[in-house]
């Protein structure tokens, strides 16, 4: 269970102050998919490095599983069991696909094995173990192979940052799958995914909406996801029910 | 027979991945003496007249066979200069393994210049890999600068791969090559250099012959207070095709000066050059460190990837 206790954080910008989480305290229950969710700049993907320890929160506290995690590195995080997919994925010339998954599972792993995670996310093993994980890889490619990795590394806390980003709709419909695959093998787990896609919050537990860098709303699906007018996926169910006439008209 | 002590032997696995006598003909020169040669029905290897190095020469039409060349040095204060000439018959397909380990544990400086000319023949295959190594705490210097001069004949293809990893303190490598029509040169060199090390690279392929074609890439990575250059330039005097690459990874206080240089004396000459210089990219070494590596094993990963 991962728990945010009254976290802000805020940069520096022309000599101004700017806060962009402000005082949030939210909980990730074990066995739990929870989806954040919210408009642009309302400082999802800042909670997501704020838990993997790339930035460290101004104020406030950070527990996984009843420790203070507050003041560990990255590494050490990620050795307690908090794995982080990039919403852009780094590329490293050199380092091949069988490379990065080994790195991630932290020790052996057989060709086998790495098949396992790469066809997890649809991706023909044969062609990509070899491969470089270098600008030869499109961006859709890279995403699941970030996925793959996350996966490889099997810890208890696995936090997506806007895994749909940049991957085509032939892509994202394995995506899902693969998401559905996690949710039912979730015990001894919890999964966090930033998205605003409408088909991964409804395979959420919870809901959370983050809003100019505090919680709008949050709770179960059934409860948050009614409220969510004006996002896309509340336009679309309202123009279902055929309130609004024509795309994109508030309804 | 073979005499060889152990770090000599230990010197032969890193640079020509040798564990015991090669397969093929091959020979060893130790301490700026032969310490092994043997040559095969079709390679055949003799010294020259004056002493001054070796005569490989490979029959038309060789396939799949290898030569061995390397050389270890574990005397401090040798310098030798050595003349290596390859003559590749037509159609022949072969493999070539150089190499020079030095160990200098002694006060002086000990330095091998290795010379190779390559007259590759029509149609024919070469691969040649070139390691250098270095190993020894004295407080002299281990100096390698070697000279390569390659002459392709109609249709040939030569694929050198370069290594020099660890351990050489001084390094002036000249590299010429001449290609007549349908000549294909690829050339991949790693570089890594440490502590006060300097390494010179420089590259002058001259692409003579209608659909000749030149890839030279290298990969270099700059630690501690060491200064590499890398210096390729590609002539085109004919409908031809040259790429030049340099990527390098600066650390420390590690410097690089990158010099490509392209010259088209023909409308239909197509040459490109690249050039990168910079650090590890910070999001590289997070995202490793996302996957339980400290920030150390994340560089020693990026690196060894890099060089690979």
């Amino acid at each position: 269970m991962l728990e945010l206790k009254n976290v802000s954080f805020g940069v520096d910008e022309d000599s101004q102050k700017i806060e962009i989480i402000h005082n949030i305290s939210l909980t990730i229950p074990d066995e739990k998919l929870v989806v954040i969710t919210g408009p642009n700049g309302g400082g999802k993907s800042t909670l997501a490095r704020l838990i993997a320890g790339i930035i460290k929160p101004a104020s406030g506290k950070i527990y996984l599983d009843g420790r203070d995690i507050t003041g560990l590195s990255i590494t050490e995080r990620a050795k307690m069991g908090i794995s982080f997919a990039f919403q852009q994925p780094v590329r490293f010339k050199g380092i091949q696909v069988i490379d990065l998954l080994r790195l991630a599972r932290g020790g052996r792993l057989d060709a086998a094995d790495a098949c396992e995670y790469l066809s997890a996310v649809g991706l023909c093993a044969r062609d990509y173990i070899n491969r470089e994980v270098n600008n030869s890889l499109s961006g859709g490619e890279l995403k699941r192979i970030e996925i793959a990795t996350v996966l490889a590394r099997g810890t208890s806390l696995a936090v997506f940052d806007e895994p749909e980003a940049g991957i085509d709709l032939w892509s994202f419909q394995n995506l899902i799958e693969v998401f559905e695959g996690m949710r039912r093998n979730i015990k001894g787990s919890s999964i966090m995914i930033i998205s605003h896609q409408e088909r991964i919050l409804n395979i959420a537990d919870e809901v959370i909406v983050l809003k100019d860098g505090v919680l709008a709303a949050q709770g179960s699906r059934e409860e948050v996801l009614p409220g969510l007018i004006g996002t896309a996926s509340a336009v679309k169910g309202c123009r279902k029910s055929g309130a609004g006439k024509e795309e994109g008209e508030a309804c | 027979m073979l005499k060889l002590d152990e770090i000599q032997k230990r010197l032969l696995m890193e640079v020509a991945d040798l564990h015991k006598v090669p397969e093929g003909a091959y020979n060893i020169r130790a301490n700026g003496e032969a310490a092994g040669r043997f040559s095969t029905a079709n390679i055949e290897i003799s010294p020259k007249d004056n002493g001054s190095g070796i005569d490989i020469r490979i029959r038309p039409g060789t396939k799949n066979e290898s030569v061995h060349i390397p050389v270890v040095m574990t005397k401090s204060g040798l310098t030798e200069v050595v003349y290596n000439d390859f003559y590749i018959g037509d159609d022949a397909d072969v493999t070539i393994v150089a190499g020079c380990g030095i160990d200098n544990c002694g006060p002086k400086d000990s330095e091998h210049d290795g010379i190779h000319r390559f007259y590759v023949g029509k149609n024919a295959k070469v691969r040649y890999v070139e390691k250098h190594y270095g190993s020894g705490d004295g407080t002299g210097k281990r100096i390698l600068n070697p000279g390569t001069e390659v002459y392709m004949e109609e249709n040939s293809s030569m694929e050198m791969e370069m290594v020099q990893i660890k351990g050489v303190d001084d390094t002036d490598r000249k590299t010429t090559a001449e290609l007549k029509s349908g000549a294909k040169l690829v050339v991949r060199e790693r570089l890594m250099t440490h502590g006060s090390q300097r390494a010179i690279s420089t590259y002058l392929v001259s692409l003579d012959g209608e659909g000749a074609s030149a890839d030279v890439v290298s990969r270099s990575v700059a630690r501690d207070d060491s200064y590499q250059k890398f210096d390729a330039k590609l002539i085109g005097n004919a409908a031809c095709s040259g790429h030049t690459e340099c990527d390098s990874i600066i650390m420390d206080r590690g410097r690089i000066l990158a010099v490509p240089g392209l010259e088209a004396n023909n409308l239909d000459a197509a040459l490109v050059h690249e050039a990168a210089i910079g650090k590890i990219a910070g999001d590289q070494i997070i995202k490793l460190m996302t996957l339980g590596l400290t920030e150390q094993e994340a560089e020693e990963q990026i690196i060894n990837g890099f060089l690979k």
